[in-house]
């Protein structure tokens, strides 16, 4: 074999290895996103209020209500015809969201809004915003026994890519959008969180 | 064309897929039992079951239903001879009629999940079907009856 075929061969098993190892370096790295910053618990609360005024907007608070019956509306009253929302957060009976709230929205005025997961949190992790102080709510998603399990990285995943959560950025007619848009209220969960998830005094 | 299966027969429909059930059923299908009321899934008239659940065909487009199992109202029962038809004679309880077709497959699936239901189960799953002749009495007595005649083996 010629030096020129050896130093070939050579070079390309360095590579293979290099890349080898690279990629079980980047591997971890895919698991701890989570971008940090000098702590910062002014910033981090001012994010999370920012973040507070969207999540008590009625797109997402009619599904995070304090009884066991949705909201409605920009006004958030009671979900009309009696629904509720049983043990799995999907109704009851013959009264269950996906019943009436197709895969998609449904078209005109009045129509029922529609997506795939529609529902509540389930009855055994009720996940309530409505009555929330800023910091009852900040405490309670940081807290893996009232946020569904949830780790840091996986609430911000949730309230940045969820589908239903997104679906609040595209209500269909007559539904007003929450106060920040989507990019702006993602950078916002990440900027409160990257600062140290600070939660506000009260 | 789209496939449907409605009361265990098979259907070749031409329509859009995102046409209504309840124009599939009613117009195409010929099946007039089921009722349109409102238009916006708020009044209950157009209930059917999709897969056993009690959707709302008004708003429910007809590719959902592709390939999956519809029951109308004509097919609840192949002599309207389940409990509920038979408790809902007894009981006399249509007025006029129009939303009975929506309230009885409701509480078709009532009466599937719940052999037993309370006052408040029978509140928990008919108060999205509306019935502006006012028969919520006689239905919860019909649907307390067609419970016990479940349980004492009539046909669920």
């Amino acid at each position: 074999m010629s030096s020129k075929k050896i130093f070939i061969i050579t070079v390309l098993a360095l590579a293979t290895i290099g890349f080898t190892v690279m990629s079980f370096r980047e591997q971890p790295a895919a698991y701890s996103k989570i971008t940090t910053l000098p702590k910062d618990s002014t910033g981090s609360v001012r994010a999370f209020m920012s973040v507070y005024r969207v999540l008590k907007s009625a797109r997402c608070m009619n599904c995070h209500p304090s009884g066991d019956v949705p909201l409605q509306g920009d006004d958030s009253h009671l979900h009309t015809m009696g629904v509720k929302r049983g043990p799995d957060g999907k109704g009851l009976y013959a009264m269950k969201c996906s019943n009436c709230h197709q895969a998609e929205n449904s078209p005109g005025l009045h129509a029922p809004p529609g997506n795939p997961k529609w529902g509540l949190p389930p009855a055994n992790m009720r996940m309530v915003f409505q009555g929330r102080t800023p910091r009852q709510l900040a405490l309670q998603l940081l807290d893996p026994k009232q946020n569904g399990g949830r780790t840091k990285q996986q609430l911000i995943e949730h309230m940045t890519s969820d589908t239903l959560v997104s679906w609040g950025w595209h209500p269909g007619l007559g539904r007003k959008l929450p106060p920040l848009s989507h990019p702006a209220f993602s950078a916002q969960v990440k900027l409160w969180i990257a600062k140290g998830a600070y939660a506000p005094a009260k | 064309m789209i496939t449907l299966k409605v009361n265990d027969k098979s259907y070749q429909v031409d329509a859009s897929p995102d046409m209504p059930l309840l124009w599939v059923l009613r117009d195409l299908l010929g099946l007039t039992g089921t009722k349109y009321g409102c238009g916006v899934a708020q009044c209950g008239a157009c209930t059917v079951h999709l897969n056993g659940e009690a959707v709302r065909s008004c708003v429910t487009k007809v590719s959902r239903a592709q390939g999956q199992n519809v029951v109308t109202i004509e097919g609840l029962s192949l002599n309207n001879d389940h409990p509920l038809q038979k408790a809902w004679a007894e009981f006399d309880v249509p007025q006029c009629g129009y939303c009975q077709s929506g309230q009885l497959m409701s509480a078709a699936v009532l009466l599937r999940e719940n052999a037993s239901p309370t006052d408040q189960d029978i509140d928990d799953a008919m108060s999205g079907n509306i019935c502006r002749c006012g028969t919520y009495q006689r239905m919860r007595q019909a649907i307390h009856k067609a419970a016990q005649m479940q349980k004492e083996g009539g046909k669920s």
